[in-house]
Formats: C-alpha cells, structure tokens, sequence
C-alpha cells in the first residue's frame, strides 16, 4: 500500500508527492529501540512514543517507510531537522499508539517482523 | 592493501563515536549502511552489519567515554572494530545475558538499555569477540559474511 492512504487514515496532510508514493508493506509499534532494530521489517510503519534523534537514525537503519510519534507527544527540534536530513517521512498525532495501528490494520496492514 | 591476517581489504573506513552525544548517536551505522548499500551488498547482510554497529555505536554513547569503529570489507567479510575507552566491563558473561543492563533510568526512558544491544550484536555476527579492560575500555571485533545472508 502507498504511505498516502495511511496518512488519510491518520488524518495526517503533507504535500510531497513523493511521500504519497512511498511503499508501505506493514508495521511496527514499539519504543525499544534495540527491539525496533532487531525485530521491525524494511518498508514499515513505525509507531512510537519516543521524540529524540536517535528515533531517525534507527528509522533510517531499518528502512522504515515512516515514523509516527503517537499520543500527542512532539518529535525534538533535532529529531525534525535529522528527519529531513535522513529522508525519513516523520509525522507526530494525538492519536494514541493503540489508536494508531488501530486505523492501519483496519486498513489492511499487518506487523511484520524481519524474520516472519 | 593487505592486514595483518593477509585478507586483501577492498576497504576500510574509520568513524569516531562520542559519548553521551545523543543527536549523533547512530551516524557511524548509517554512514557504515550507505557505504555498504553502494557496494551493492545483500540487503539482509546489510541489515546484520547495521544492528551491530548500531548497537556496538550505542554501547559506546552511552557507557564509554568516546571511542572509534573501524570497519574493513573484504571480498568474504565485513569486520567491524569497535574501540572505545571507558569504564570497561567487570563481567563480560553477565553483560552478555538477555536483559541485563547498568543503564540509568534516565537512558532507559529514551528507549535504550533494555539489555539487548549485545545479544543482538551476537545474533547477528557469524564471529564475535569481546575483550574489556576494567578502568580502561573495550574493543568489540564482529565478522560478518557476505554470503551467509539471513
Ligand atoms: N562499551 C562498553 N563499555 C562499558 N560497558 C559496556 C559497554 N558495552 C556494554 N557494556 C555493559 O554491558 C551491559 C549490556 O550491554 P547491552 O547488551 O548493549 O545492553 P544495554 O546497552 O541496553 O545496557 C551494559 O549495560 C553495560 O553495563
Ligand atoms: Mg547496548
């Protein structure tokens, strides 16, 4: 599925076109990121709570196709700039985590996790 | 060029690590994976090389005083080298065990120090040796094979 239809299901607006293409091919919700870097499969979504920098790095070493920072928490000044450095579509909501993949699954994503 | 093992290296990159650098932490892997990536690597080797050194980048942030990671690519391997000078670890075996962590609540709160850096480092290894000096530091050598893949 396109990141466009899961940023609709999260009433989430961005005007990249390119963003809107990108390839989604399921999700992650955890905010360990010794787990996320083990376990979460390339072309994710990944749901956290975490706001710091290192949240991109991880994001960016994992493939993830694009974080959400959930339950009205706001991604640093830093995590911002490295998001856009990185490449790394970045989205922060009220929604709570559960709320979140809520939504995606019933949109048809599953988890998915590097070794099946 | 030749090492000291008489492996030809095709390359060989040196990146220095910070502590406590919170905003950089995690540059040295991702600087490792694009490298790796425009080598045309398998993606799942990739991805093994970059929870080790994320995760050997990580140790080093956070419970060391500053380090660096060499990583040599041969045609068989990818050899990372993880350095740093610190405190050093008293008890290799019990900081090896799934869990076990000395990290401040404060790191934990960010979403490190669940334990899981060094097992990880291991699961995705084909070799791993760690050796630590109490007062003085420790050094992290992981192989990886191109070929094993997943
Ligand atoms: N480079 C290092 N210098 C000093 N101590 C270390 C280093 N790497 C690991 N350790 C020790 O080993 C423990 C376990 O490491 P790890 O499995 O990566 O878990 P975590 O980093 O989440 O605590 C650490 O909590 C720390 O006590
Ligand atoms: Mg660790």
């Amino acid at each position: 599925m396109k990141l466009a239809e899961v940023l609709e299901a999260l009433s989430l607006a961005v005007d990249d076109p390119e963003m809107h293409n990108k390839e989604v091919e399921g999700g992650y919700c955890s905010d360990l990121l010794s787990d996320v870097m083990a376990k979460a499969a390339a072309r994710s979504i990944w749901v956290t709570n975490q706001v710091h920098p290192n949240v991109v790095a991880v994001a960016s070493l994992i493939d993830a196709a694009a974080v959400i920072i959930a339950g009205g928490m706001k991604p640093e000044e830093e995590t911002v700039k490295k998001a856009e450095e990185l490449g790394i579509p970045l989205f922060s909501t009220d929604l709570t985590a559960f709320d979140v993949v809520g939504r995606l699954y019933a949109l048809g994503l599953r988890g998915k996790s590097r070794n099946g | 060029m030749a090492d000291i093992r008489g492996v030809e290296t095709l390359m060989s990159v040196t990146y220095d690590i910070a502590a406590r650098d919170f905003v950089r932490a995690g540059e040295a892997a991702n600087k490792l994976k694009r490298l790796l990536q425009q080598l045309g690597l398998d993606p799942a080797v990739i991805r093994r090389a970059a929870i080790a050194a994320y995760e050997a980048e990580m140790n080093v942030v956070i419970h060391s005083y500053g380090g660096q990671m060499k990583v040599d690519i041969t045609p068989e391997t990818i050899e990372i080298l993880c350095q740093d000078s610190g405190p050093g670890i008293p008890d290799i075996e019990q900081a090896l065990q799934e869990g076990y962590s000395t990290a401040s609540e404060e790191i934990r709160e960010m979403g490190f120090g669940a334990g899981m850096g060094l097992p990880n480092i291991q699961r995705s290894a084909d070799q791993f040796q760690i050796e630590s000096t109490v007062g003085q530091g420790t050094t992290l050598h992981v192989t990886i094979l191109h070929e094993a893949g997943e």
